[in-house]
């Protein structure tokens, strides 16, 4: 019998040599005259094992990393095809403690299966969600996603089903569902994991939004950092047009639903929801203001769903198995799981799907097991570049939209950036001040010309000029960024700096040295 | 001009002809942006200013390498100010800089969602992970040759 060895195409793989790992396995099939083929899948999401090779065993999937190319001979030497013992063993992946600790939906098919193989994804459950979705109507639809209490993955964390209903109830000759995946915030893959390991499910759930707001087109807006993303999307999306999953009659259905790649250009604020809708038309990447919404009044001046890749993603579970099975996940008013993103200076970094209402503490030293460096933690920034930095003394925090909001911080897309005590706080503010003057828009004020004025005061910090002063004209001109910006950049920038100065003032103060100096 | 005339039938097709002409040309010359306004029907100043927002677009050929050492937060927090600064020694020029024998353009870059293995990087596409001396070195000399 034909033995499968499964070696990783994702991005985090490649980045770690999955590449020269495939050619050397594929070498040695071939001298071997071996009876094997090799598939390339999606990632686990185990970053500090990739690149993760795994063998289809009589007993389930065996893994073993982190291989190099140079491991290739002794494995097959150490009978890798019949799940033999070697060195980088790592025993039975569904075993391994990391993944088997975490409620996988969305991501339950991703790095389990070939990303572009329609029966494979249907062999593990794909598209019975958008079955049930064409066999029933959609205002049924819109209730069963308001019903599982999904609210917005990007990181504004609105309910998807209310946003649905309206441009559901919105008549217009054209709708559009368009999909988020300029995900830019510095810790965070999710999106690009999906699109890379399980594109067929973004699709689905795109599929299925077009069908309940009666949108006949979808755009997915990728940034072009992730070309590995745009080449399996556009990939996916053909054989997804070939075998009727898209087109004019959806799955046979009377339904016409079709998608479009579009990749954005490098600007970080094309994230935000109206600026993203008018690069895809063309335009500078600019903020529009709201009202109108865009569920109303969105891309082309149609009635848009705009919703981020992981909650479209996390649609097509939510029709197959229903909304009260998602609901009973998780905590509070944040239902379901989310796909935790542990990143930076950490041991064990990777994907980490789990209902909501871990601790922060539990995430970072349990699962992400403390820093890489081996040194101790001192701040922990989530939710990307306009993610507040959390200290050891709020570890107790639980990961959940409303705890994170009640201590002046966000969750965000889930991103979770460690550092060790090496890290200078007052640089780290500077830095997200910096990168809002790089990454603004321009639009309005508070943003274009705060986050410049706030680096120069920032500097004079640095510098000893009068810090007295300078600490109370930063946190003034933070206020007036966060109640005075049209948007998340300018209005979440105040999150990083505020947070830095108020939960590390030791790294705001004349350093002691320097006085001493003077 | 065979990109515009292919890419100008899609819905908002500024951005995808921007990024054809680049990819054919290396940049986006500035003797195309009149031919694209025309083709579009909207002014040149319009077709400017979409070409000048975006941080992909150059207005000049890179050199034939291109370097994207990642500078966001989870790769400062592996050490990533210290591979800045000692690649930029290497190479010899700072970032959005070509070196003079035109061999590589080294260009920053805000995450590039391999924020599990810290610092990274993109040369001409493809991605590398978890950089340290020893990798920088291998690039700058690969890159020089």
């Amino acid at each position: 019998m034909s033995v499968t060895i499964y070696i990783p195409r994702d991005s985090g793989a490649l980045a770690l040599g999955a590449e020269k790992v495939a050619k050397a396995v594929e070498a040695e099939i071939a001298a071997r005259g071996l009876d094997a083929k090799v598939v390339r899948n999606g990632s686990r999401g185990l970053y500090w094992l990739e690149p993760m090779v795994e063998v289809e065993t009589d007993s389930g999937r065996v893994a073993y990393g982190p291989v190099s190319a140079k491991d290739v001979p002794s494995l097959f030497e150490r009978g890798l095809t019949s799940g033999g013992t070697h060195r980088l063993s790592l025993g039975k992946t569904e075993e391994i403690p990391f993944l088997a600790r975490q409620t996988r939906l969305t991501f339950e098919r991703c790095g389990v299966i070939d990303p572009l193989s329609l029966d494979d994804y249907k062999a593990h459950g794909g598209l019975k969600g958008l079955g049930n979705a064409v066999a029933t109507t959609p205002a049924e639809i819109v209730k069963t996603v308001t019903d599982s209490g999904l609210r917005g993955r990007g990181g504004a964390g609105f309910p998807t089903g209310i946003k649905w209903k309206t441009v559901m109830d919105t008549p217009s000759d054209r709708k559009y569902v368009l999909c988020n995946a300029d995900e830019g915030d510095s810790g965070t893959f999710a999106d690009r994991m999906i699109m890379e390991g399980d594109p067929f499910v973004l699709i689905e759930g795109m599929a299925i939004a077009g069908i309940a707001t009666g949108a006949t087109k979808g755009f997915v807006y990728i940034r072009s950092e992730y070309p590995h993303a745009v080449a399996t999307m556009t990939r996916a999306v053909e054989i997804a047009r070939q075998n009727g999953v898209l087109g004019v009659n959806v799955l046979g259905s009377p339904n016409a639903f079709d998608i479009e790649i579009r990749t954005g250009a490098g600007a970080y604020v094309c994230g935000e929801e109206t600026s993203l809708m008018n690069s895809l038309e063309g335009k500078r990447g600019v903020v529009r203001a709201k009202p109108p919404l865009p569920a109303i009044q969105g891309l082309f001046g149609k009635p848009t769903v705009i919703n981020n890749v992981i909650s479209l993603a996390s649609v097509p579970i939510i029709m197959d198995r229903g909304g009260e099975y998602y609901k009973d996940f998780g905590m509070g008013r944040s239902r379901g799981t989310i796909p935790l993103q542990i990143a930076g200076n950490v041991r064990h970094g990777g994907l980490f799907e789990a209902a909501f209402g871990l601790t922060l503490g539990e995430i970072v030293d349990e699962i992400g097991g403390g820093t890489a460096t081996g040194r101790p933690v001192k701040a922990v920034q989530v939710g990307g570049p306009l993610g507040a930095y959390f200290p050891r003394a709020l570890f107790d925090t639980p990961f959940d939209y409303e705890a994170f909001a009640a201590k002046d911080g966000l969750i965000g897309h889930a991103g979770i950036v460690v550092f060790d005590d090496t890290a200078d706080m007052l640089k780290q503010a500077r830095f997200a001040m910096e990168f809002c003057a790089i990454e603004s828009c321009g639009k309005c004020t508070p943003c274009r010309i705060g986050s410049t004025r706030g680096v120069e005061v920032l500097d004079k910090i640095a510098q000893n000029i009068e810090p007295a002063k300078q600490l109370e004209l930063v946190t003034d001109l933070c206020n007036t960024m966060k109640f005075g910006s049209l948007c998340a950049l300018g209005g979440f920038t105040p999150y990083p700096v505020m947070s830095a100065i108020n939960h590390f003032p030791d790294d705001f103060r004349p350093s002691p040295v320097a006085e001493a100096a003077e | 001009m065979a990109v515009i005339n292919e890419l100008k039938g899609l819905e908002g097709p500024l951005l995808p002809i921007l990024h054809g002409i680049q990819e054919e040309f290396g940049y986006v010359p500035g003797e195309s942006l009149p031919v694209i306004a025309d083709a579009l029907n909207i002014s040149r100043a319009e077709v400017h200013g979409v070409v000048t927002f975006y941080h992909d677009y150059r207005n000049h050929p890179a050199g034939r390498h291109v370097l994207k050492l990642c500078r966001a937060e989870a790769c400062q927090s592996m050490g990533g100010d210290a591979i800045a600064a000692r690649l930029q020694q290497l190479l010899g020029i700072g970032f959005h800089e070509t070196t003079k024998d035109g061999s590589v353009t080294l260009e920053p870059v805000y995450c590039l969602g391999l924020c599990a293995c810290a610092p990274s990087a993109m040369l001409d596409g493809e991605v590398i992970g978890r950089l340290d001396a020893e990798k920088i070195e291998e690039i700058a000399a690969e890159v020089r040759l």
